[in-house]
């Protein structure tokens, strides 16, 4: 299925485009295309949390790249979301480990407290869940990542319960 | 120069040539087939696996035997280097593997598939495949895409040998097709709706292994074992003009460049001379053009031209390179 | 208590501040390397040590130091492997948010022997927190002299550069991850030539997993010797496991090599046995690439020996009873646990995680699922089994890096050791343990480790 362009121009602020011309020069002469994921992470934040056809074409004219190469990493990695996702996207990880440990009662649980299913979006915007695999938290299973942290021993309903109403609350603040 | 075995026949190669080069030099039987390796498009091979020989020794300094298959087109000979193909129970074994797995997806629509008779992988599975498929589970599919106005993408009959990306980047500025996604959902796809557009792309055709890059404008309008290859050219001032014609009486019913015994292009042609010269009065038409004898390209047309031909074939076959013999069509 | 190389201080208050790290003995190998040893006497004390690659492969790490093409003198490459994502394997993770300053040590002393000026850690991209840990670490030993220019004064520069993955575990595999920092998709390079020749950025290039780098500062304290004599036989050192599954203390820990499997399982001192009243069933030792033992497997090898945590006891019998230490990821499973359901997990891993380069793993490992998913869900045939042993074959040992392999191993070694259980899913699905558990209760071990 061909991506469809949102007709939403990408602008990064003054601070990201500070930040995306630190990352391009630490690579050395001539490796700017090295920049390209570190700088698809700092796009994906910049375009409320999903790449855009228009966010990747941005990245490609900053780093002299033709869009399709673009397409082609940010296609290759899951952490690149190509559609829009709710704000807290939790990511259940479902691998080995973590299944013995109850990762499909997790993502149950999640499922019928927000009332959407994996990759969809509550009607709030607030929450996508999503499976992914291995996040190397096999001990601490069953775990989510959640933005930037790691949320570990979600196994009880109070647990679960606790950390929505958590990221709810960072919402309204 | 360094010696090389191949199934028991030595040869002497330059060195950095890969243990394919030097089984082509060698030439009949004993060749590997490949499916992504290209040789006139660096960067192309060791991705389709029907290469793979075994390394009985690595080398005159180092007899040891290499613990693994290797890719023949990508790894490079060494002197006193003993390689087994078509001797070795387990390279036919690994290759009826590669066959079965790259056929538990391909659709297998042959009977309507534009390349069929000059399919890289039917020619590969009609030698090493089995006769019926053990995969019961539904084939995967894709979106059809609409990559433009020349060539019909059908991604279903992909093999992801690369060869398309490659030779878009060599001969094109700018590429605006690529492959998406990862592992067995990956895609040829523009990624966003865009014609591919160049004064080269029509050689993504001739490169493709498959049926997945095919002519539009030769589409389901003959099958290839009903025309006539003509070797032809004009004075073109983009590419070397050098093309074949494939006729139907005086009608051309699609041009193409021209491969070579392993399917190769070495000269690739502009899409003027591919898809705007239709009249055969635009073309110096040199004569036919050979193929392999077994090709079904030649079917029918021993007999009604020379028929004696195909014993003085069978008797000759023997460790010769097929397309020495010339003037066959 | 075992040897502790690397976890000596992890439970320090802020050791992950350069001043408590330095009060601690920090640095002090960078002070010995560059001030009183030469590049090759560190490379000859690696050698020495017996140390060996801790990211899965076990490959001596003296003598992969030893391939990096110095003579050209092109530019060359450290590039610090921090891509972990083995099922089973989160023992990297623990090292660089309790130690970074060990780990920038390990890479200066290795940096300085392979005479390299430029270091990339390569950090998966989930491990945001960690970016900013190690980030924070850098900024510290720069600030100190410790990196960057003319380093203690001795002429030797060197920077370190995090760089960030975006979700791939192909990407753990050393070419993937090159061409990954490349800014390309993580698809793997083919060797020849190998990365001690033409690595990053065409230039030669080391690269070395987390735990490894961090070893060596011990090693240029104390010299090769030193190291060489902790361990067993040629499993020299310690190595950190990473113990999960159903045991009562799931963790990282730092093990001498060659201590028993059957201690570090049931010792309160370790995993403290398992976790509630069902006994062992199989464990996975290193990781989920490798090989599945059953229980009686697990605790001996088939001649009857005591099974050690060391890269020869556990691979004794090959792959017919035998494992591999892998990048000791270490899985327990109890009674309850279902195998072919677990196998099917791996399989779906291996799937979503295979680059789709090369044909056998691109369509085999799909296969490989599709086949363990009918099982699991009790439509298989006995042929299915069979088929499912042939298609593993038939991926193994074809494709271009590892990932292939390690596709084909869990696949092979739990139809080998439960041929049963498959069996028994094909004639009695209904009693499959994954499906009885997940309908009785909502979630099997509640405890929090001890």
């Amino acid at each position: 299925m061909l991506a469809v362009r949102s007709g939403k121009p990408v602008t990064f602020s003054a601070q990201a485009l500070e930040q995306a011309q630190q990352i391009i020069r630490r690579y050395p002469e001539g490796q700017k295309k090295s920049a390209l994921i570190p700088i698809l992470h700092l796009a994906q934040e910049q375009n409320g949390g999903f790449l855009s056809v228009e966010a990747m074409d941005y990245v490609a004219e900053m780093l002299d790249l033709s869009p399709i190469e673009v397409y082609e990493v940010a296609t290759f990695y899951t952490m690149f979301h190509l559609k829009p996702v709710g704000r807290y996207v939790l990511e259940v990880c479902h691998t080995g480990p973590c299944e013995i440990k109850g990762a499909e009662w997790l993502l149950q649980t999640l499922k019928s407290k927000l009332g959407v299913d994996e990759g969809e979006i509550t009607p709030d915007g607030l929450f996508s869940i999503r499976r992914v695999e291995c996040l190397a938290a096999c001990g601490y299973a069953p775990m989510l990542q959640c933005g930037e942290r790691y949320y570990e021993f979600l196994n009880t309903e109070e647990k679960v319960e606790a950390l929505l109403e958590h990221l709810r609350q960072n919402a309204n603040t | 120069m360094i010696r090389i075995t191949i199934d028991d026949i030595e040869t002497q190669v330059e060195e950095g040539t890969t243990i394919l080069n030097a089984a082509r030099k060698i030439g009949g039987k004993i060749v590997p087939p490949a499916m992504c390796y290209y040789s006139s498009l660096p960067g192309s091979g060791g991705k389709c696996r029907a290469c793979l020989v075994k390394v009985e020794q690595a080398s005159a300094r180092d007899p040891r035997p290499m613990p693994k298959l290797v890719a023949s087109c990508c790894t490079p000979a060494q002197d006193g280097m003993v390689v087994r193909n078509i001797t070795s129970p387990e390279v036919i074994e690994a290759r009826k593997g590669v066959v079965e797995l790259l056929l538990v997806n391909h659709p297998l629509d042959c009977p309507i598939c534009d390349q069929a008779g000059e399919c890289d992988l039917q020619n590969f599975a009609y030698e090493h495949g089995l006769e019926k498929t053990r995969s019961e589970f539904p084939r995967r599919t894709f979106d059809p895409i609409d990559i433009g106005p020349h060539i019909q993408l059908h991604m279903t009959r992909c093999i992801l040998c690369y060869r398309c990306t490659l030779v878009a980047d060599q001969l094109t500025n700018e590429r605006v097709h690529g492959i998406l996604w990862r592992g067995e959902v990956s895609e040829i796809s523009t990624y966003i709706q865009k014609a591919i557009d160049n004064d080269f792309s029509g050689n993504m055709i001739d490169v493709c292994p498959v049926g997945a890059l095919t002519d539009k404008h030769f589409r389901f309008r003959n099958r290839v074992w009903f025309l006539n290859p003509m070797d032809a050219h004009r004075a073109c001032s983009k590419c070397s003009g050098k093309v074949v014609l494939w006729l139907r009486g005086k009608e051309i019913y699609r041009v193409t460049a021209r491969k070579d015994a392993y399917g190769e292009v070495h000269d690739f042609i502009c899409n003027a001379c591919r898809w705007e010269h239709y009249d055969l009065n635009d073309w110096v038409v040199e004569g036919p053009r050979s193929f392999q004898p077994w090709s079904v390209i030649n079917a029918n047309k021993y007999n009604a031209q020379t028929k004696e031909l195909p014993d003085q074939l069978y008797s000759k076959l023997d460790n010769r390179r097929w397309n020495e013999f010339e003037g066959v069509t | 208590m075992g040897k502790r190389l690397l976890l000596e201080h992890a439970h320090v208050e802020s050791i992950d501040r350069l001043d408590v790290y330095r009060r601690h003995g920090g640095y002090a190998a960078v002070e010995k390397a560059l001030k009183s040893m030469s590049p090759a006497e560190v490379v000859e004390e690696v050698k020495k040590s017996g140390l060996r690659g801790r990211g899965g492969a076990g490959f001596p790490t003296g003598l992969k130091w030893s391939f990096l093409d110095k003579k050209s003198g092109r530019p060359r490459y450290l590039v610090c492997n921090a891509d972990e994502s083995e099922p089973g394997t989160f023992k990297d993770r623990y090292l660089m948010e309790k130690l970074p300053h060990l780990l920038l040590e390990g890479i200066i002393v290795s940096s300085y022997a392979l005479e390299s000026h430029c270091a990339f850690i390569y950090v998966r991209g989930e491990f945001r927190w960690i970016i900013k840990i190690l980030e924070r670490a850098i900024e510290e030993a720069c600030a100190a002299g410790w990196l960057g220019k003319n380093i203690l004064g001795t002429g030797f520069d060197l920077d370190i550069i995090v760089h960030p993955g975006a979700g791939a575990y192909i990407c753990g595999e050393e070419t993937a991850l090159l061409e990954s920092l490349e800014g390309k998709r993580g698809l793997p390079r083919i060797k020849p030539p190998f990365p001690a020749v033409v690595g990053l950025y065409g230039m030669p290039t080391v690269v070395n997993n987390v735990e490894t780098l961090a070893a060596t500062p011990w090693i240029v304290l104390n010299g090769g010797d030193a190291y060489a004599s902790i361990g067993i036989g040629k499993s020299t050192g310690t190595k950190l496991i990473s113990a999960c599954g159903n045991i009562r203390k799931p963790g990282v820990y730092e093990i001498e090599l060659g201590l028993s499997l059957e201690e570090f399982l049931y010792s309160d001192e370790w995993c403290g046995g398992m976790e509630g009243a069902y006994g062992l069933k199989a464990v996975v030792p290193g990781g989920s690439s490798v090989p599945i033992l059953p229980a009686s497997l697990a605790l001996k090898t088939a001649s009857g020996q005591p099974r050690l945590l060391s890269y020869e006891s556990l691979a004794e019998g090959g792959f017919e009873s035998g494992s591999m230490l892998g990048s000791g990821g270490f899985i327990v499973y109890d009674e309850a646990q279902c195998i072919v359901r677990n196998t099917f997990n791996f399989a779906r891993f291996y799937h979503h995680e295979s680059c789709g380069q090369c044909s056998p793993c691109r369509e085999g490992t799909g296969w490989l699922e599709r086949i363990l998913h009918k099982l699991e869900e009790g439509h298989g045939t006995l042929a299915d089994i069979d088929l499912l042993w042939d298609v593993q074959k038939k991926i193994e040992g074809n494709t271009i890096c590892p990932l292939g392999d390690a596709a084909a191993w869990p696949v092979a070694s739990a139809i080998r050791h439960f041929r049963h259980e498959f069996e028994e899913h094909v004639h009695h699905p209904e009693r499959c343990l994954f499906r009885r558990r997940q309908a009785a209760v909502p979630v099997n071990a509640l405890a929090e480790p001890v």
